[in-house]
C-alpha cells in the first residue's frame, strides 16, 4: 500500500499503485508503521507524503466497510483519527505532495500535513461529506478547521466545493502548485531539504505544532461522536 | 419591517422600506417569524436576506433603547442574540445580499450569514462600537471572530474601519461584489438556486455549520456580559 524511502535525512512516504489509496485497517497500519520508522529515526528530517497514479486518496474504504458488516464503523473511524493524530505528533515537518485527487479522508490527510504542494492539473480537492449526507466526528472537524481560513472552510465543508489546484491556492488550502507530478514532488522535496537545513529540535517542533493548532490532537484522541451513516445518507444502502 | 418571498426553493427575506432597518423587539420578532417559516418549509433550499433603500441595517434601535435604557438594553440584546442564533441554526444556506450600508448590529447580522454578496457602490461596512465607546459582548464578538481573518477582525473591531465593498472583498469580509443593487440580488438568488439544487439535508447542513463555527451558538445562547452603556459612551 505504501513505501517509505530515505533520501539523505528526508523521508518520502508514497501511497502506491494506480488505485485511489483508500484507508482500511490494513492500509492504515502500513502508513502508521512508516510513520513510526520516521519518528524513531534519530536523524530524520522532514517527511514528504505523496502518491502514485491519479489519486492522492479518496478517503475511507467504503468497500471494506460493506464487506465487514460485523466490524463497527467506529473501529475504522478511530483508527483513522489515530493516524491523523500520529501525523500531528510527528517530530519533523510534513509536506503533502498532492499528485492527484484528494477527497474526504484523503483531503483530511493532506490537511493534517504542515504544508501542501499540489499538482496543477487533473487534481481536485473535495470534502464530499455534505453531498453524501454525512457528518464529521469532532476530531475530523477540528483537524479540518485548524488549517483553513473562515471563508475557505465554509466553501470546503458547507459548500462541498470541488477545488482545482488554482482555486486551492487562492483559498489558501495549498501552499504551492506545480505543473505536473514529478515537479510537484521535486518542489516538495526541495522545500523539505530547506526545512531540514534549519536544524530544528524535534521535540520543540512537535510541541510548537501542538500549540499552533490547539485542541486538534485532544479532539482526535477523544474519538467522540459515532461516525454513523444517517439513514438518510446516500451510503445507507451499502 | 420585512417581507418574505418564495422563488422556487429560494426564500428572499427583504428588510423593507427606505429607513435604516433598526432592530427592536417588534422588528426582530418579524424577522424571526420569517426565519421560522423558512425553517419549517419542507422544500426550502436557501435563504437570501436583502434590503430595500440605502441601508442594509444600522443595527440596534438606539431610540427604542433610550426610552428605558436599563430594561430595554438587556431585552434587546437577548432578542438580538436569539435572532443571530436562529440564523446560525437554519437548515439551509444563507446569503446576505448587502445592498446598502451595514453598521454595528447590521454588520453582525450580515456576518451571521454563510455568504456575503455586496453592492459595489454607496455601501459601507462599519463596526461602530469603538467609535461610540461601546463594548461588544462575548456573544456578538464570537460571531464576528468566527467569520473574519485575524487582520480583518483587527481592522473591523479594533480599527472601527469603514469598508467599501472593494476593501471588504480584499479583506475577505464579503465573497463577491456587484455593480448595483439589482445585480447584487440577482447574483445572490442565482447562487442560492445553485446551492438549493445540491439537495442537501437540512439537519446535516445545520449540524455541519455548528461544527464549522464552534462555540458561536453556545455564546449566543449563554447571553453573557450585561450590555451596559458605559457612562462615557457617546450615546
Amino acid at each position: 500500500m505504501c513505501s517509505v524511502e530515505k533520501r539523505g535525512r528526508l523521508y518520502i512516504l508514497t501511497l502506491l499503485g494506480e488505485g485511489d489509496h483508500r484507508f482500511n485497517p490494513c492500509t492504515i497500519d502500513a502508513i502508521s508503521a512508516a510513520l513510526q520508522e520516521v519518528q524513531d529515526s534519530p536523524d530524520a528530517g522532514p517527511l514528504v507524503t505523496t502518491n502514485q497514479g491519479r489519486y492522492f486518496s479518496n478517503g475511507l474504504d467504503l468497500q471494506w466497510i460493506s464487506q465487514n458488516p460485523d466490524v463497527p464503523l467506529s473501529t475504522l473511524r478511530i483508527k483513522f483519527e489515530t493516524l491523523l493524530a500520529s501525523f500531528m505528533r510527528l517530530r519533523v515537518p510534513t509536506i503533502a505532495a498532492i499528485c492527484g485527487h484528494a477527497a474526504a479522508g484523503g483531503f483530511m490527510l493532506a490537511l493534517a500535513h504542515d504544508y501542501r504542494f499540489m499538482r496543477g492539473d487533473r487534481s481536485v480537492l473535495y470534502m464530499s461529506e455534505l453531498d453524501i449526507g454525512l457528518k464529521f466526528s469532532k476530531g475530523f472537524m477540528a483537524a479540518i478547521r485548524s488549517k483553513l481560513m473562515p471563508g475557505t472552510l465554509r466553501d470546503v465543508v458547507l459548500g462541498a466545493r470541488k477545488f482545482s489546484a488554482r482555486m486551492a491556492l487562492e483559498g489558501g488550502i495549498v501552499d504551492s502548485v506545480s505543473a505536473d507530478s514529478p515537479q510537484t514532488l521535486e518542489a516538495a522535496i526541495s522545500e523539505a531539504q530547506k526545512l531540514a537545513g534549519r536544524g530544528w529540535k524535534k521535540e520543540i517542533y512537535c510541541e510548537l505544532r501542538l500549540g499552533a493548532f490547539p485542541g486538534v490532537l485532544e479532539e482526535l484522541d477523544a474519538h467522540e461522536d459515532p461516525y454513523n451513516f444517517p439513514l438518510s445518507s446516500k451510503l445507507s444502502k451499502l | 419591517m420585512c417581507s418574505l418571498e418564495k422563488r422556487g426553493r429560494v426564500y428572499v427575506l427583504t428588510l423593507s422600506g427606505e429607513g435604516d432597518h433598526r432592530f427592536n423587539p417588534s422588528t426582530i420578532d418579524n424577522i424571526a417569524a420569517a426565519l421560522k417559516e423558512v425553517q419549517d418549509s419542507p422544500d426550502a433550499g436557501a435563504l437570501v436576506t436583502t434590503n430595500e433603500g440605502r441601508y442594509f441595517s444600522n443595527g440596534l434601535d438606539i431610540q427604542w433603547i433610550s426610552q428605558n435604557p436599563d430594561a430595554h438594553l438587556s431585552t434587546i440584546r437577548i432578542k438580538f442574540e436569539n435572532l443571530l442564533a436562529s440564523f446560525m441554526r437554519l437548515g439551509v444556506p444563507t446569503i446576505a445580499a448587502i445592498r446598502g450600508h451595514a453598521a454595528a448590529g447590521g454588520f453582525i447580522l450580515a456576518l451571521a450569514h454563510d455568504y456575503r454578496f455586496m453592492k459595489g457602490d454607496r455601501s459601507v461596512l462599519y463596526m461602530s462600537e469603538l467609535d461610540h465607546g461601546m463594548k461588544l459582548p462575548r456573544s456578538l464578538m464570537a460571531v464576528v471572530r468566527s467569520k473574519l481573518l485575524p487582520a480583518a477582525s483587527r481592522d473591523v473591531v479594533l480599527g472601527a474601519g469603514k469598508f467599501s465593498a472593494q476593501t471588504a472583498l480584499e479583506g475577505r469580509i464579503v465573497d463577491s461584489v456587484y455593480a448595483d443593487s439589482a445585480q447584487t440580488l440577482e447574483a445572490a438568488i442565482s447562487e442560492a438556486q445553485k446551492l438549493a439544487s445540491r439537495g442537501w439535508k437540512k439537519s446535516i447542513y445545520s449540524e455541519l455549520r455548528l461544527g464549522v463555527f464552534p462555540g458561536v451558538v453556545e455564546e449566543l445562547d449563554a447571553h453573557r456580559d450585561p450590555y451596559l452603556f458605559p457612562a462615557s459612551a457617546k450615546l
